[in-house]
């Protein structure tokens, strides 16, 4: 392969383009990124930042173009897939590739599995990042309980875990206060002293970030419109920041958009205040969440509320909302306690939750629509509100879009829109900017001004940008729950005697935190005592990785008892309920009788009726009418009617007949009452006939002589019993795996596997060996209770049935993959997985009908699916005694079926998105 | 509650509905292809059951008896060999196999009331029991009729038992599976649709975001039962009128209106069930485990399937607190039996009842279980 690129390129593009369905994400693109350096992509949302990234890594798939990533050629699979081991990359989003119910080691041990460390490498490995980055004490922690800061400090220390060539880091920081982030950047600095050929590519929304990278890329509309060094940058377009520098680099049409954001002073504030809160406290179990938080916003204030990922913030505003009762203390909205019902109160506030909260699925203008309506405004003035909201939010061009197809800052724009729609006079915002460009944030802080200056309109916010705190009139720092301090921003940073807001806040939070949590990379031999992991075999580390996924499947399921009981009572108590419910004996038919012969013979032939279990005679009815209005209404089904001269007649031989209605609405029951019906009235006429009549030779010419097989006693429980085995694990494994990939897809933690070396074979069986595991053992549960409960013990092989219940399981469980890989959302799996198995387990495996005798489709439909395979194997072996040598064409089918199964899931999972 | 917001909302949950492709290939697929093949292919009386035959006479009686079992209860025999008869009952192959003994017909002819063997698999629960007294009539009659060509088999009995059959005279397994299959498919997607949807909105945090606005949860859940709802009761109805009565053409006898309400009534029961099973569980991986036993048992034990009489009493004392239960006795009344108001008016009310006791359960639950989560 030719060399295009120098070896002090890391990253080459020749003529890259992306394209999402029509719109296009980036417009041919030719460029080379330096090696060795700090890179930072800079730009608006949605300019293509975020799909640059994710093709560097490998995670979306080249459409067109050249691009060479550490001089491997990304479009060649196999140099890929070499490739792969020396990137890392962390997407969007905080914690995005962590799992929430893993604590912190347990995570780093994961990625560690996944790029073959050896148990002591990884350990080391775990101690020195855990250590620098000052998560040591938090080892045990569940990662999902960290507070955004720390997630994200996990996020890079699983990046680093494998010593990569290239980090990867797409917006890092948006969402992370300002201590935090000092910190995070402080670390990746120490971490590049320590190995300077690791190259750092950055997306990221912070200008002041940015000053301090090697090299910037800024970009537009799906092109970079300048690359070079800050200082470059700034003396380029003669900026004082890079704010500036940024905008002035934008073409013309959008700079004139652009104005500095200029803070106007407060009114008076008089009259009562808007959100008064006394003591508010929250606790969720024993963790206080909010300690007794007291402050008091006046009406037109725009109060900011600043502070660490998990301090409290996000749950004060949801009790301010009536979200959230609270433990003790109180909060009152101009002057009334936030009450669940109170309508009016409600139709004051607008609210925007940290995470986008509206329809997905709905348009942008639908979702306004839909949001005037439910706030009651009127039409005509609704449509004109609305048309003004997207021209004040730059909305009408993705008016028609979904939301999920927008990028982060658009959406927030829609949030914003949506919580001011009614006109509110309460704002309260949650991290309303998180993830949005600087120049859209100038706009929307425009709306925030104009909103509080010239309609008085109350604002609450929360935001971790100190040049959004510094526009507030007040700002509470909250830590850990308490706050820390309230004043003017000008006030608090007087009061810290710091040159900057940020650094008062970082001063605040210090003392709070008591000590500097942040630990150090000291030690100059960082990488030369790290361990080299990659020489390890290839096939080892596919064993590794497969093991990796299996553990932390496992480990989620055991973090989720409930789940895990389900599934193991849910069958055993499904196995009681059916083996006693489900039962084809016809008892206790309810029958009446109009005799109009009243004849001794016709009573004692009614008697023989009563006197057999399966009938149970009814008050007679006075007349056919309402006999068969009985028979309508279900009260009877069955009815007698005996002629009159019905005596004298039997026993001369004349034949009398006798009418017999039955409901036929039911067939099989029908046919059985029929059946019954004609064996005792025969048996119990012919003896009445035969004390009288010697004449009759009723004798049958030919004895027929019925041999029951395999369930002698006619006992429903030797048929229903196996067949709930075959049942259940048919339904509850495939509904176990039906989610499992498809909840990775919708939370992204997918983007692990197709970032790291892991193989779509070695994902699929990891994440199915635990659930295998699960219904093995429920298979051994329902044998338990089908021998001491039900008494139906396996006549044929234990071992036999074992072995197909081990086939079998592995096929289900594969079935519920083939699903999950296919479908896009976890409604859509679980649908799936419901729908597409209980019609053949119940309708089509044997269970009712016997195979034998199904028709058409459903006799297909039957086959091709495991379950009325394993039917025969687990009634053959409880109730037939099988063995090996009747069973093995079963036991081959089902093998059959798990191949099949895993070919097709992972047919439908792609390591890499379109 | 405001009337306006149970609107709007609803029609919000149409076009959720509308946005998911596969969603809606599913209910296609389970009011049509299921409905069809599940009555085309499944019976539980005596139909189309597979018959063989070990022949060791070969005489003409024996292969009379033999082609005298007839469609639709029995598929024509098959002759087999001796060796095979355990073979084929163990797989499964065959039902019933008749063994003819040698000189069988000779020895009827003498009188010596010879012996026929009558194999049969009783794990086939469903057939053996009724399938064997078919055949042991059959081979009597035909004996009988050899013996004495023109002598009625019926005659010699002591009564002659006119039997009818009401609201079905064929006994005919589709009428009754694909009426069940459909209210099968209005349980299953009544509680998965509603149930799903709560806890999708749930994790997305867009109910939450609903509770700030002048919203109650009345309005929420009425939104999902009557949005969910009426797509289902159209698709049920589409289904009666195409699939089960076109197609399979089966005669609806009642009152379609009353069936339309009763179906109703059914669906704000279930869809309740489905929203009070969302807010007792957490994930949809936990939803998806408690749905599976839920809609089985409402599945097999409502009396669409077996016979609610065989049932113990304490199971049958349970399974009146499912809505399925009643459902399927006035789809039966209704549909087969012609029942008109007087007759439903009961189990429509049980129907009611039981609708808004899951529906108020939910109602308690709602607030707690959304803003719980976090």
């Amino acid at each position: 392969m030719s060399q295009l690129t120098s070896s002090s390129d890391v990253v080459y593009l020749q003529n890259v383009a992306h394209r999402f369905g029509e719109q296009p994400a980036l417009t041919p693109l030719s460029l080379s990124i330096p090696a060795g350096c700090m890179v930072g992509i800079i730009g608006p949302d949605g300019v293509g930042k975020s799909t640059l990234l994710a093709l560097i890594c490998g995670v979306k798939r080249l459409q067109q173009g050249r691009l060479q990533v550490l001089g491997e050629d990304m479009a060649t699979p196999r140099a890929r897939r070499q490739l792969l081991p020396r990137i890392a990359y962390m997407p969007q989003g905080l914690g995005k590739n962590l799992y929430p119910t893993l604590s912190v080691q347990e995570n780093l041990r994961f990625f560690a599995q996944l790029f073959g460390l050896s148990h002591k490498a990884s350990e080391q490995r775990i101690n020195r990042l855990t250590e620098a980055t000052g998560l040591a004490p938090f080892l045990d922690r569940p990662a999902g309980k960290l507070s955004g800061g720390m997630k994200q400090k996990l996020g890079l220390c699983c990046a680093l875990i494998h010593d990569p060539d290239l980090l990867v880091l797409d917006e890092p920081t948006t969402g992370v206060d300002p201590l935090s982030r000092r910190q995070f950047w402080q670390l990746i600095d120490e971490i590049r002293a320590a190995r300077p050929t690791m190259s750092v590519l950055v997306a990221t929304a912070y200008m002041e970030e940015a000053q301090r990278f090697d090299w910037l890329m800024a970009m537009d509309d799906g092109q970079v419109i300048a690359t070079g060094s800050p200082a470059q940058l700034l003396a380029k377009t003669a900026s004082q920041d890079l704010e500036q520098a940024f905008i002035a680099l934008l073409p013309d049409s959008k700079r004139q958009h652009h104005q500095a954001v200029e803070v106007t002073p407060p009114g008076n504030f008089d009259g009562p205040p808007a959100i008064e809160a006394n003591e508010l406290t929250r606790r969720f179990g024993d963790f206080v969440a909010v300690d007794k938080v007291s402050f008091r916003i006046e009406q037109g204030e725009i109060f900011g509320f600043l502070g660490s990922n998990g301090c409290g913030k996000t749950t004060t505003m949801k009790m301010l909302t009536g979200l959230l009762p609270f433990s003790s203390g109180e909060a009152r909205l101009f002057g009334r306690l936030p009450d669940a019902g109170d309508m009016q109160t409600r139709k004051q506030v607008g609210y925007m939750s940290q995470s986008f909260s509206l329809y997905a699925e709905l348009s942008v203008l639908h979702n306004l629509t839909l949001h005037a309506r439910l706030y009651g405004l009127d039409e005509a003035y609704a449509k004109q509100r609305i048309a003004q909201l997207l021209v004040d939010f730059e909305l009408s061009q993705v008016k028609h879009s979904l939301p999920q197809s927008l990028p982060l800052g658009i959406r927030q724009r829609l949030q914003l829109a949506v919580a001011v729609l009614h006109e509110p006079q309460v704002l309260i915002l949650d991290e309303p900017t998180s993830g949005v460009d600087p120049v859209a944030r100038d706009q929307f802080w425009r709306q925030l001004l104009r909103l509080s200056r010239e309609q008085g309109v109350t604002i609450f916010i929360s935001t971790h940008f100190m040049n959004e705190a510094l526009r507030c009139d007040r700002i509470s720092l909250m830590h850990a729950g308490k706050v820390l301090a309230v004043g003017s921003p000008a006030e608090l940073t007087a009061h810290r005697n710091a040159i900057s807001l940020e650094q008062a806040f970082i001063a605040y939070l210090e003392e709070a935190a008591n000590t500097q949590t942040q630990g150090r990379v000291q030690d100059a031999n960082w990488e030369s005592e790290v361990p080299q992991v990659k020489t390890v075999s290839p096939q080892r580390n596919a064993l590794k990785r497969w093991w990796a996924y299996a553990w932390r499947e496992s480990l989620e399921i055991r973090r989720d008892p409930i789940r895990l009981m389900f599934a193991l009572l849910g069958p055993l108590l499904l196995m009681l309920t059916f083996g006693y419910g489900i039962s084809f004996d016809v008892d206790n038919l309810r029958y009446g009788v109009l005799d109009y012969d009243q004849s001794r013979e016709s009573r004692v032939m009614l008697e023989g009726l009563d006197g057999s279990n399966y009938f149970a005679r009814q008050p007679a009815p006075t007349d056919i009418n309402e006999g068969l209005n009985q028979l309508r209404t279900g009260e009877l089904s069955l009815l007698l009617e005996i002629p009159p001269a019905f005596g004298r007649q039997l026993m001369s031989g004349q034949q009398p007949q006798i009418g017999a209605l039955i409901d036929g609405a039911m067939p099989f029951k029908a046919e059985t009452s029929a059946g019954y019906l004609n064996a005792v009235l025969l048996g119990e006429l012919t003896r009445l006939q035969a004390g009288q009549l010697q004449s009759a030779d009723l004798s049958m010419p030919v004895e027929v002589q019925s041999r029951f097989h395999f369930n002698q006693a006619f006992e429903s429980r030797f048929a229903i019993v196996p067949g709930v085995v075959m049942l259940m694990l048919a339904l509850i494994p495939a509904m176990m795996t039906a989610l499992g990939i498809v909840r990775e897809k919708e939370t992204g933690s997918i983007a692990n596997f197709q970032s790291t070396p892991t193989r779509r074979l070695e994902f699929l069986l990891g994440k199915q060996a635990p659930y295998v595991l699960i219904a093995f053992i429920s298979y051994l549960l329902l044998m338990l209770m089908a021998l001491l409960v039900f008494q139906v013990p396996v006549k044929g092989s234990f071992w036999v049935l074992s072995l197909g219940a081990l086939l079998y399981v592995t096929a289900t469980t594969g079935f519920g993959l083939v699903l999950s890989s296919f479908t896009q959302t976890q409604v859509a799996a679980l649908f799936a997985a419901a729908v597409l198995s209980i019609l053949p387990a119940v309708n089509f495996s044997g269970l009712l009908t016997p195979v034998s005798s199904l028709e058409g489709a459903g006799r297909y439909l039957g086959l091709a699916f495991p379950s009325a395979w394993f039917q025969q194997i687990s009634i053959g072996s409880f109730t037939k005694a099988l063995s090996f040598t009747q069973l093995w064409p079963n036991l081959l089918a089902l093998a059959g079926f798990v191949v099949l199964f895993t070919w097709l899931a992972w047919l439908g999972l792609h390591k890499q998105e379109r | 509650m405001q009337w306006r917001h149970v609107w709007q909302l609803g029609v919000k949950e149409l076009f959720s509905l509308k946005a998911d492709p596969v969603l809606l290939g599913l209910i296609f697929y389970i009011f049509s292809v299921a409905v069809y093949t599940v009555a085309t292919g499944v019976n539980f009386e005596v139909r189309n059951a597979a018959v063989a035959v070990v022949d060791e006479d070969d005489s003409p009686l024996s292969r009379q008896i033999a082609s005298a079992l007839l469609a639709p209860q029995f598929q024509s025999a098959v002759k087999i060999s001796a060796r095979q008869l355990d073979r084929v009952l163990e797989q499964g192959e065959f039902v019933f196999v008749l063994v003819f003994p040698p000189d069988f017909e000779r020895d009827l002819l003498q009188g010596k009331r010879p012996q026929v063997q009558l194999n049969v698999d009783a794990s086939a629960m469903t057939q053996a029991g009724n399938g064997a007294t078919y055949i042991q009539q059959i081979i009597q009659a035909e004996s009988l009729a050899y013996l004495a060509p023109g002598l009625d088999f019926a005659a010699g009995l002591p009564v002659r038992l006119e039997v009818r059959k009401l609201f079905n005279p064929n006994a005919d397994s589709a009428w009754f599976n694909s009426v069940m299959q459909v209210i099968n498919s209005v349980t299953m997607l009544g509680i998965i649709l509603t149930g799903a949807a709560l806890i999708r909105e749930r994790e997305h945090g867009t109910i939450e975001h609903l509770l700030v606005m002048p919203v109650t949860p009345a309005d929420i859940m009425l939104a999902k039962v009557w949005a969910n709802g009426l797509v289902i009761l159209v698709a049920t109805l589409l289904s009666l009128a195409l699939v089960v009565h076109q197609m399979l053409g089966v005669p609806i006898q009642g009152s379609v209106l009353l069936f339309t309400l009763a179906t109703a009534l059914y669906l704000f029961s279930v869809t309740s069930l489905g929203i009070m099973l969302g807010t007792l569980t957490r994930t949809m991986a936990q939803f998806g485990l408690l749905v599976i036993p839920v809609v089985v048992v409402m599945y097999l034990l409502s009396g669409g399937t077996t016979p609610q009489e065989s049932m113990p009493d304490w199971l049958r004392w349970i399974m009146q607190l499912s809505p399925s239960t009643h459902y399927v006795s006035l789809a039966q009344d209704i549909l087969y039996r012609g029942a008109g108001w007087q007759l439903a008016w009961p189990l429509l009310l049980v129907l009611l009842a039981i609708g808004m006791v899951f529906f108020g359960i939910a109602l308690s639950r709602f607030r707690k279980a959304i803003v719980s989560m976090g």
